[in-house]
């Protein structure tokens, strides 16, 4: 109950961030769209845990971010200088290995999360097996039990 | 002040579509679809991240600044998703990844 309503709340507040105007239709508009589409996604058990995860959502934007946000730059800027260096040194493998996190919204952080970094691609994506391309050998070996790894299944863990 | 924040906007602004243009650079050198995935990852992250970033001093603090700041979770959020989605769908239509040497990988499809 006190998940859908921070949904409901969530959605509110994007409907009247995106509006910009506070006439009162448009406001009423507003709660009565989000009241229907908290409705539906319960009629859906769309907002679970998963679909609207508030239980971490502060921990990861505040802690989690700006270190995956250093590690983004760090690696965007790697490849940067192989796409440019004239000899283009890359050395792409295929690394396999077992994932910490034990829930699915961790295990999805954590693919992302390597997606997400430059140099690094979740192919495949299960409870006990990453499939994983990266652009070079040097990325690929730090992937199996990686700081990364470590910080989402702490993230789970709260 | 103001001719401050225009100043680090245009640096960002110029940097992101450096970054843009290196995607796309690495876009045309790599060798094969996986590895071109990687190139293009930079033009997702930094370049966008930096239009974006530049884009924001520019606006301050209004509604634009918000939809700006929407508009840099979705594509923080869908882009790993669409480029997970594509790297899956390669691999079960078995194209095979370019790699450095046998030795070391799976003999996954």
């Amino acid at each position: 109950m006190a998940r859908q309503f921070s949904f409901l709340l969530s959605l509110i507040a994007f409907w009247l961030l995106l509006s910009g105007m506070f006439t009162p239709f448009l406001i009423a508009a507003g709660i009565g769209s989000a009241i229907v589409i908290v409705l539906l996604s319960r009629r859906m058990d769309l907002a679970d845990h998963e679909g609207h995860p508030v239980h971490l959502a502060w921990v990861a934007v505040l802690s989690y971010w700006p270190w995956l946000f250093k590690e983004i730059i760090k690696s965007a800027w790697d490849v940067t200088r192989r796409v440019l260096h004239p000899a283009l040194p890359i050395s792409p493998v295929l690394v396999e290995f077992r994932p910490t996190q034990t829930t699915d919204v961790g295990l999805v952080i954590h693919a992302n999360s390597i997606t997400l970094t430059p140099g690094t691609i979740s192919v495949e994506v299960g409870p006990d097996r990453f499939l994983v391309h990266a652009l070079t050998r040097e990325a690929g070996a730090g992937l199996a039990g990686s700081e990364m790894d470590r910080r989402c299944t702490a993230l789970e863990g709260n | 002040m103001s001719t401050l924040v225009e100043l680090i906007s245009a640096i960002s602004l110029l940097l992101g579509a450096l970054f843009c243009c290196v995607g796309g650079i690495g876009l045309i050198r790599m060798p094969d679809f996986y590895t071109r995935m990687h190139a293009a990852s930079i033009t997702e992250t930094l370049g966008v991240g930096l239009i974006l970033f530049g884009l924001l001093l520019l606006a301050g603090w209004t509604l634009v600044a918000v939809k700006l700041l929407m508009v840099g979770a979705l594509v923080f959020f869908v882009s790993p998703t669409a480029s997970h989605a594509l790297a899956r769908a390669a691999m079960t239509c078995r194209l095979k990844p370019v790699l450095a040497d046998a030795g070391e990988t799976t003999s996954k499809p």
